[in-house]
């Protein structure tokens, strides 16, 4: 059985869903190659040829991967499908993407989010907001699956797989690339980040989220919140944490003002450590906390800032 | 341009999904059902675009139960011209249904499909792209917005680290995001007016689709459970426990 795993990348650096991923493969059984599909990507793929376990790298770099948009990535990856049994990739927005377009191509149904992988063909997946978990076994004959990569271990390091580089994608695209728009920040990014704090819709507003940032810079963190702050317009949607945002699983994650939805609970319950503070005692969040704290947030998180000075942050 | 919104009739955004003792799935009888959060949005979308002259037919899908009707007529009643009712009563795939959708788009010939991202029951988040794909269309998925310029569509995308905006070609498949509009409530005059909307009754076999599953579901469970923990005094407690006791700062 041969798998093949989707890089996830900028086109300079690979991401670590990648090695995540790669560990969901290798659950499955068989031989795990990667694709790297981009622009300017020989450093990436030099990267990915030292994941352990990694037989080889496919390298895909031409102008229309480097968006990675949907219709180029079917392109590149569909005509490959004739030597692979199983295509994996993380469950991030640019694989959610084309995943589908690369399934109904092969007549697929694809298997979304799996947070366990039990054999070749039967995989766990959460459904409704992951208030419930689904074992599913598919009959395709290929296996189209994306990886919740929060639920897996990283594949070490140490592999030197040989890269191979195969023929540009064909086109043209019925899809362009305009602009872009990406929040600008010196802190981690939510999915990598050993800490995460968030907040809901007890921050009030979008200018109190300044509380949490400054939290934030002092500990390394990265900045989340509930779809309810998004939703009320305080921070943008790539901070949302839940089954419609993203699933975090950090160190340590702190839930300022956030009841505890079970969207939310969704994207955050597998972090290690969960701080909750709110002033709702009987608020769902505490269910999951390991150290809950009623109290106002608004003297709370001064608080917090304050103590964390002290502690030498 | 004619504008297709396929929607889902699925188990209310606010009510809590149960398990079923069984492990045979989520209990689905006496629950408050309704149209998939994002379909809503995209319905709005349509109505908004046939508002603003840009849409020059609004047409709603949904296949489903025989109760699938009443989704169809929320959508009407929201400003959509007419629908179609393609009835199951098995719970298809997403492959199955971009397939009946497909065969829809054909027989209709609408320039743009817009629908949820996502489905919050089954969350697989894949009908949209599917549907791209059997038709070879572009795609604007996780929409924020979407704008008509000329023969193609520009569409703001939801992406991770912010937003990406594209340039597709009609005709194309929009799937929509939270943010791209809030839905309004449907008045009681439209909701009447809703009730003269022709549906048109239609099965999958019209389709001649081959809707078998291709995910055999073994057990749906409950997801594990997080102990809860303890309560500390003040912030100095908190600090102190997070630094001594879990070491994590």
């Amino acid at each position: 059985m041969a798998i093949l795993v989707v890089a996830e990348h900028d086109n300079e650096s690979l991401k670590d869903q990648t090695h995540k991923t790669v560990t969901a493969a290798k659950a499955m059984g068989g031989d795990v190659d990667v694709l790297v599909a981009g622009k300017g990507v020989k450093d990436v793929a030099a990267e990915a040829a030292k994941i352990d376990g990694v037989r080889k790298v496919i390298a895909c770099d031409h102008e229309s991967l480097r968006r990675q948009l949907a219709e180029a990535m079917e392109a590149v990856i569909v005509p490959l499908m004739g030597d692979y049994d199983a295509i994996l990739a993380p469950d991030t927005t640019s694989h959610k993407n084309y995943m589908p377009r690369v399934a109904a191509k092969l007549d697929v149904q694809q298997i979304s989010s799996v947070t366990g992988v039990e054999s070749a063909d039967t995989f766990v997946r959460p459904i409704y907001a992951g208030n419930a978990m689904a074992t599913v076994q598919s009959s395709d004959t290929k296996k189209v699956v994306t990886v919740r990569t929060t639920a897996f271990d990283s594949a070490g390091e140490g592999g030197s797989a040989s890269v191979d580089t195969i023929a540009d994608p064909s086109g043209p695209f019925k899809a362009e690339f305009i602009s872009e728009e990406l929040t600008v920040s010196d802190r981690p990014e939510l999915t990598d980040a050993k800490i995460v704090i968030s907040g809901g819709r007890g921050m009030g507003s979008g200018e109190n989220f300044v509380m949490i940032d400054k939290i934030a810079d002092k500990l390394g963190a990265a900045v989340g919140a509930s779809r309810a702050a998004v939703d009320a317009g305080f921070v943008p949607n790539d901070y949302q944490v839940g089954q419609t945002g993203k699933a975090v699983a950090p160190e340590l994650y702190i839930a300022v003002g956030i009841s505890g939805a079970i969207q939310h609970l969704a994207g955050m319950k597998d972090s290690k450590v969960i701080v909750a503070i709110n002033k709702d005692e009987e608020a769902p969040i505490f269910t999951v906390a390991d150290y809950g704290l009623v109290a106002d947030l608004f003297k709370a998180l001064p608080e917090l800032d304050e103590e964390l000075s002290k502690a030498g942050y | 341009m004619k504008v297709l919104v396929p929607v889902k009739r699925v188990l209310d955004y606010n009510v809590k999904a149960r398990v079923k003792a069984d492990q045979s799935g989520v209990d689905l009888s006496n629950v408050k059902m309704s149209m998939n959060p994002f379909d809503e949005i995209s319905v709005e979308e349509a109505v908004r675009l046939q508002e603003a002259g840009t849409a020059s037919e609004t047409i709603v899908v949904s296949i489903g139960p025989a109760k699938a009707q009443e989704t169809i007529r929320t959508a009407l009643a929201m400003g959509m011209d007419r629908g179609i009712h393609v009835e199951t009563d098995d719970d298809l795939e997403p492959l199955a249904i971009a397939k009946i959708l497909k065969g829809i788009v054909e027989a209709e010939g609408p320039e743009m499909v817009i629908l949820g991202k996502q489905a919050i029951d089954n969350d697989f988040g894949a009908t949209g792209s599917m549907l791209a794909a059997l038709l070879d269309w572009p795609q604007g998925t996780f929409a924020n917005s979407v704008a008509k310029d000329g023969d193609s569509l520009s569409v703001a995308r939801e992406v991770d680290g912010g937003l990406q905006t594209v340039k597709v070609s009609l005709p194309a498949v929009v799937t929509t995001d939270l943010r791209l509009n809030e839905p309004r409530y449907a008045s009681l005059p439209n909701i009447m007016k809703a009730k003269k909307k022709p549906i048109d009754a239609k099965t999958p076999g019209d389709y001649g689709v081959d809707t078998a599953a291709r995910l055999k579901v073994l057990k749906v469970t409950e997801p594990p459970k997080r102990e809860a923990g303890v309560k500390v005094e003040d912030v100095a407690a908190l600090v102190d426990k997070l630094k001594n006791e879990a070491g994590v700062i």
